[in-house]
């Protein structure tokens, strides 16, 4: 049996995350879910959220900005289209963005643009969340 | 016969042609080996998803999707064209742009009305000029742009889908086949076909993994297709900024060999001109010497 199951985190642009873990937890669908060595094949989506993983004791965390996960052989891979360790987030774009989403989110408008100024500020939001719980 | 002064001025004015022509061949290898490398960085990704699709495509119904749906009557079609924002490449934009155009007019042919979407400057110039409309452009784009312009691109698409105000959309990008090849490419990328749904290869060891889904198929389904589009979008980009650059290396290659030769001629012009002057001077000295002999 396995202690420790491989976490790699892959976006469009860049493979972000790839190490050995003790155990994963991570915003899914219908809510959080943790992950432990020797798990069954799972496939899930993931929402916007953070996703933490514990490493020798420690926690640490990354923001994803929605995907899937895919977990089989003591593996799990996260599909993200954005997905940024806690220590890599960019402060000032998030507070940026927070601000123009809720500057969008107060004009009147269709609901695809209110949909999108909500994700974005969600995105935002939780970014901002995370570097204050690090 | 061209004065000296004027070959000469010529001749510098090419050497300097020729130095600007050799700093695009380099700055565009360069660029290239960068647009590369995100190729190569995007392949994890592309791979680990469509393997995903693949394995769910096959357990899921084949309508269990409007996005999958094939309409019967399709009246609007959207052409979303990727070109490059600089011109001096070639024929790159060109190919891209009258692939375009026949596409559009085989469409219209059909009674189709057709919609433009441009990523690229000079595609957008031509859809500004065509009798197509152009929905919304990208200009100044493809220098710098990561999967979020292909993420705004895919839901402003799909969403259009899903309203009903095209029924179809073609992708047209060039293709970075080699260095030395690039192909412009149209590609429907909706509705999507289950045929297109990338072949996943069989495991070897013939055991299949028995998956949990959360949420249940439909529903991640529902999640991945729309993601699909959007991968599918930005592989015609990254293919599209790699082909530029390709594109842009051979056509500034071409122009500095093009020099050279240039520079040749005009040397053999200047000596031939030196030469004819120093026989006349030479003729009127001789000349000058016979007459005061008397």
């Amino acid at each position: 049996m396995e202690n420790t199951l491989r976490l790699e985190i892959v976006t469009p642009d860049r493979l972000v995350l790839s190490e050995d873990v003790d155990y994963v937890g991570a915003p899914g669908y219908d809510g959080e879910f943790g992950i432990l060595p020797n798990h069954i094949p799972f496939l899930a989506a993931l929402q916007i959220g953070p996703l933490h993983y514990n490493i020798g004791g420690q926690t640490r965390y990354v923001f994803i900005s929605g995907g899937f996960a895919e977990i089989s052989d003591n593996k799990v891979t996260v599909l993200a289209e954005a997905a940024e360790r806690a220590e890599d987030i960019d402060i000032d774009r998030a507070r940026q963005a927070k601000e123009r989403a809720e500057q969008r989110m107060s004009m009147e408008m269709d609901s695809v643009d209110y949909a999108r100024a909500r994700a974005a500020l969600a995105r935002s939001l939780h970014r901002l969340k995370l570097l204050d719980s690090e | 016969m061209p004065s000296l002064k004027d070959v000469q001025l010529q001749i510098a004015g090419v050497k300097k042609t020729k130095q600007i022509t050799k700093a695009m061949n380099m700055v565009a290898s360069a660029k290239l080996r960068g647009a590369q490398s995100r190729i190569e960085r995007f392949r994890p990704y592309a791979e680990k998803f469509y393997e995903m699709l693949g394995d769910l495509a096959s357990k899921a119904d084949e309508n269990a999707h409007p996005l999958l749906e094939v309409r019967e009557e399709i009246k609007t079609c959207a052409i979303v064209l990727a070109t490059s924002d600089r011109g001096l490449c070639g024929s790159f934009n060109a190919g891209l742009i009258s692939k375009a155009e026949k596409l559009a007019k085989a469409k219209t042919a059909e009674g189709k009305d057709v919609k433009f979407y441009c990523v690229g400057k000079k595609g957008r110039d031509f859809a500004q000029k065509s009798e197509f409309d152009l929905v919304k452009g990208y200009p100044d784009a493809m220098g710098h742009f990561d999967f979020s312009l292909a993420n705004e691109l895919g839901m402003e698409v799909i969403h259009a889908y899903l309203t009903g105000e095209f029924d179809e959309v073609v992708l047209i990008y060039g293709e970075f086949v080699s260095m030395g090849k690039q192909v412009p490419v149209e590609q429907q990328i909706l509705p999507m076909s289950s045929e297109e749904a990338p072949e996943v290869e069989e495991e070897t060891t013939g055991v299949k993994k028995e998956f949990i889904y959360e949420p249940a198929v439909e529903g991640l389904l529902a999640e991945l297709l729309p993601r699909f589009i959007k991968v599918q979008i930005y592989r015609g980009l990254l293919d599209t900024s790699a082909s530029e650059h390709a594109a842009r290396m051979a056509a500034m290659d071409n122009a500095t060999k093009n020099c050279d030769e240039m520079v040749d001629n005009l040397t053999l012009i200047y000596n031939k001109t030196r030469q004819a002057a120093i026989t006349s001077d030479l003729m009127d000295i001789v000349g000058g010497a016979e007459a005061l002999k008397g």
